[in-house]
């Protein structure tokens, strides 16, 4: 009996906790850094600028050895020393520390500019219909933005699946690591490869299919339907 | 910190990013035009044109960049019968990936121009080919312009992937002089700032040509 399935099936369970675990930190902090970039303090939103902008140029890749090479460096020596002991795999950590910050960076930018295209007369209409400043996010801009801002987040999440198979440059034992490993027990490298592909395919093609029904009941009416 | 590291091996980063640059021209020369040609099948009425095109752009937009370097660094030398360079397939790699990618942009860019363009086009006796020359792409080119210098960007930075097949590129010479001198704060810091500036200028660039050029519609 080979372990070759076992290993493929293996693989694809941690690139999806690793993507899912990393959409979700992502979202968080794309949701921070996105509205700090309309926040009504110049300060704030440099900073979010800053953010996106750093994090958005820099390829995936170099964040990636950034925080799986350099990072445990910088710590000081009894602090790294604490973590390659305690903490069981430093690669998966580092990897998703890299996805999740890269992820939010472009999350961030989407949310800008989702908040962004509400007109401001929306603004002054709900304001001078008597609600205050928190209801007006409340009832009217927020349900409104949250559903300009699902179809673009739609490319996120099938972007964060598809670069986690970059983790395999630090080891991390995701499904297109182990295609690599299958290749060099068996060198089979390219019906492996293809399986891989094969499971990318299903995972983004599902995704599409529940975000366009998700979409399509959420849309806002009078749009352009895109 | 012992920046003279960078110094010392400057000559290793230089050739890497020379390569760097390479791949991204061979890669921009060749998936652009590809798709172009992608990006019009997906308008064509003709189904033998749409489907073959749209299938392409669906299947490779779902598959994750270093899957597509792999495939082209195993299948090159069962098409070729001989090994082929990293290099090369890394390149082809990148053209058939980042073609998907392009196509997408043609097509939102040429569907942003109006029907009327197109009957105004015709009705003053212009033919097919002679409005999609004069009257639509003109019009769709600028206003995919924008989109496309980030489409650049992008591939730019995805160039760092063909690393995992030993193309000695930026981030790979980084790596191998990493290897040999232990200096994996500075040598990555440095890579970072080198890919963010670059691309940093590019995304001022696009910033400025979509303030500048409005959309058409």
């Amino acid at each position: 009996m080979h372990p070759y399935g076992g290993w493929m099936l293996q693989g694809i369970f941690t690139t999806i906790h690793l993507s899912g675990i990393g959409w979700i930190i992502a979202l968080i902090l794309g949701v921070v850094v996105g509205t700090s970039r309309v926040f009504p303090l110049a300060f704030l939103r440099f900073l979010g600028t800053a953010y996106v902008e750093v994090f958005r140029n820099i390829p995936l890749l170099v964040q990636l050895f950034i925080w799986y090479f350099a990072v445990p460096l910088m710590l000081p020596p009894s602090a790294r020393l604490w973590i390659y002991e305690n903490v069981p795999n430093v690669e998966y950590m580092a990897a998703l520390a890299a996805l999740s910050i890269y992820t939010s960076a472009r999350v961030g930018e989407q949310i800008r500019s989702g908040l962004q295209s509400i007109s401001k007369e929306q603004y002054q209409a709900a304001l001078s219909t008597g609600l205050s400043q928190i209801q007006m996010y409340r009832y009217v801009v927020i349900p409104y933005a949250a559903r300009i801002i699902i179809p673009p987040l739609t490319g996120e999440f099938i972007g964060i699946f598809k670069n986690s198979s970059l983790a395999l440059t630090i080891a991390v034992s995701e499904v297109t690591f182990m295609t690599q490993r299958i290749d060099s027990y068996t060198f089979h490298g390219l019906e492996a490869v293809m399986g891989a592909s094969g499971v990318y395919i299903i995972i983004c093609l599902t995704i599409m299919f529940f975000m366009g029904f998700m979409e399509s009941r959420v849309s806002v009416p009078g749009l352009i339907k895109r | 910190m012992d920046w003279d590291v960078i110094l010392r091996n400057l000559p290793f980063l230089l050739m890497g990013l020379q390569t760097t640059f390479k791949l991204a021209i061979v890669a921009v020369a060749g998936a652009f035009p590809l798709g172009i040609l992608l990006g019009l099948c997906r308008l064509s009425s003709k189904w033998w044109l749409y489907y073959p095109a749209s299938a392409y752009v669906h299947l490779i937009r779902s598959v994750p960049l270093i899957l597509v370097i792999f495939w082209f660094f195993f299948l090159m030398p069962i098409i070729t019968g001989r090994p082929v360079g990293s290099f090369t397939s890394a390149a082809i790699a990148f053209i058939i990936f980042e073609a998907a990618y392009f196509a997408e942009i043609v097509r939102a860019g040429i569907q942003s121009i109006s029907k009327g363009q197109v009957m105004a086009g015709l009705s003053t006796g212009l033919s097919y080919i002679s409005t999609m020359r004069h009257i639509v792409l003109p019009q769709a080119i600028r206003n995919m312009i924008p989109v496309l210098v980030t489409q650049v960007i992008v591939l730019f930075q995805d160039t760092s992937l063909a690393y995992v097949i030993g193309v000695r590129e930026f981030l790979r010479w980084t790596s191998l002089v990493d290897a040999r001198e232990f200096r994996s704060i500075e040598l990555y810091a440095t890579a970072a700032v080198v890919y963010f500036i670059i691309c940093f200028v590019g995304s001022t660039i696009t910033r400025r040509l979509e303030k500048k050029g409005g959309r058409l519609r």
